[in-house]
């Protein structure tokens, strides 16, 4: 298996110079441009399901030169959670997370090759990666084609057990091509492999099972997942000018694993402007997953099978999302120095609702609770400034 | 036989991204096809009403949230991963 896993990404790294090298020697000379400076400040808040998240983040991009431009992020999460999963079986917590992220980009008369470093810190995960992409504009520029592998390292603990650590990695590989049809018209597909392997679980959460020795009938044991996951993802996206100077966006993605889910989503939106200063844009979001196939919401009794989970974001389940945002693009004289930049609010209101994952804190007894379904709000207020 | 399935899915997968990935390199052109949208016929296209990536850092936290809440993920193009996801 560790043979055929080597001589896998060995064939990974090998396409991937392949493609590098075909791509900067097949380009015609036709320079592109890097994006603009800016900075971006964000607020995020989500409120739903007994937790409540919220933190800012920051965003800098700035170019060294005319063909290197590097970027920073910075995100923050100000977790306090009293989730079902959490109310079931254990108490209450607050912790916080950390983002950071550092991009370099090279631009080279059509091509755009970037290097991005991530790192997440929280109390009991510590998640490494390394990404690395390669862009190139083609066919009169009609075509954009992308690719990029990405590889992640995690460090996971447990909060009061200190001989608690595992590990787990991940091999991401993704393609993308964009294509303009028509003069109000362009689409682009995605795609993305993603392998993991190593420590998939939650060290916290439990499965329950039927127990008639217990006074409360049910009994608790941890989860045990797999030790690798095989993903694939494919997204269609399109993006339309309306005559009227207006915008119409629309995605569909399907995804598909070796834990047996397959999920779909579909999204579309409207972006319309009014008069000089403001922009409008509207969204609704779709989307559905079956279960893994080793997940249960109460199994028949104690080690029932090889691989145990009661995580609701495995059960068979669908969301809808509606939201709204307002963009005000301020007049240049009230911005500072003069330079370009806008503000933004944005909420997106959610609603799930699952289908075989019960709520254990409400009454109706063992394995006959209702179904568990919750809605969120999604709240993020931003500011960016062009320079 | 199951470790033979998966590297047999992970190769064919691999086939299709680079079968992909070289076509799209040697572009329509190499089948006679002109581009038909030419460069001063994408105003349109270039107006920032239709720009997908106008807030990357708003983007950014979407792709979070939806990434914590659901088990699909990728084809994206932002990053993820670890979250207070309980």
């Amino acid at each position: 298996m560790a043979v055929v896993v080597v001589v896998i990404n060995m064939r990974l790294l090998l396409l991937f110079i392949f493609a590098v090298v075909i791509g900067m020697v097949s380009q015609q000379i036709h320079a592109a441009v890097l994006q603009d400076d800016r900075v971006d400040v964000l607020y995020h808040s989500y409120n739903g399901g007994g937790m409540d998240i919220d933190g800012p983040a920051i965003l800098l991009r700035k170019k060294a030169r005319e063909n290197i431009a590097v970027q920073a992020y910075y995100y923050v999460d100000s977790i306090s959670s009293a989730s079902v999963d959490v109310m079931s079986t254990a108490s209450p917590y607050e912790e916080e997370r950390k983002e950071v992220q550092l991009a370099f980009e090279y631009l080279h008369e059509k091509t755009i090759i970037d290097v991005n470093f991530r790192r997440s810190d929280e109390d009991d995960y510590l998640g490494n990666s390394i990404s690395l992409n390669i862009s190139q504009d083609t066919f009169g520029d009609l075509t954009n084609i992308s690719m990029g592998l990405a590889y992640g390292a995690n460090e996971i603990s447990r909060n009061g057990d200190d001989f608690f650590a595992e590990e787990s990695k991940q091999y991401t590989l993704n393609f993308a091509l964009s294509q303009i049809l028509t003069r109000n018209l362009t689409m682009t597909i995605n795609l993305a492999a993603i392998a993991d392997e190593g420590y998939l679980n939650n060290p916290y959460r439990t499965v329950r099972y039927v127990d008639n020795s217990q006074p409360s009938g049910v009994g608790y044991q941890s989860e045990v997942y797999p030790n690798t996951r095989n993903s694939f993802a494919t997204k269609i996206s399109a993006s339309y000018f309306l005559s009227y100077r207006a915008a119409l966006f629309a995605n569909y993605r399907y995804f598909s694993d070796s834990w047996g889910i397959d999920a779909s989503d579909v999204e579309l939106a409207y972006r319309h402007p009014i008069g000089d200063t403001f922009e409008l844009e509207f969204n609704a979001r779709y989307y559905q997953q079956t279960q893994a196939n080793f997940y249960s919401d109460l199994f028949p009794y104690r080690d029932a099978q090889n691989y145990l989970a009661r995580d609701k974001e495995l059960s068979t389940f669908n969301d809808t999302t509606v939201g709204f945002s307002v963009t005000y693009l301020v007049p240049q004289q009230y911005s500072f120095g003069d330079l370009r930049s806008e503000a933004s609010f944005q909420w997106d209101h959610l609603i799930f609702d699952y289908e075989n994952f019960r709520d254990p804190t409400a009454e109706g007894g063992i394995g006959n609770e209702p179904l568990y379904g919750f809605s969120a709000n999604v709240i993020r207020v931003l500011y960016s400034l062009y320079f | 036989m199951f470790t033979c399935h998966k590297a047999s899915t992970k190769q064919l997968l691999i086939s299709v991204f680079a079968t992909i990935f070289l076509l799209s390199l040697s572009g329509c052109s190499s089948l006679g096809i002109e581009p038909w949208v030419k460069p001063y016929e994408r105003q349109n296209l270039a107006d920032p009403i239709m720009s997908t990536s106008r807030h990357p850092v708003a983007d950014k936290h979407v792709s979070h949230v939806y990434e914590a809440r659901e088990s699909a993920r990728g084809a994206e193009g932002t990053g993820g991963g670890g979250c207070g996801c309980n």
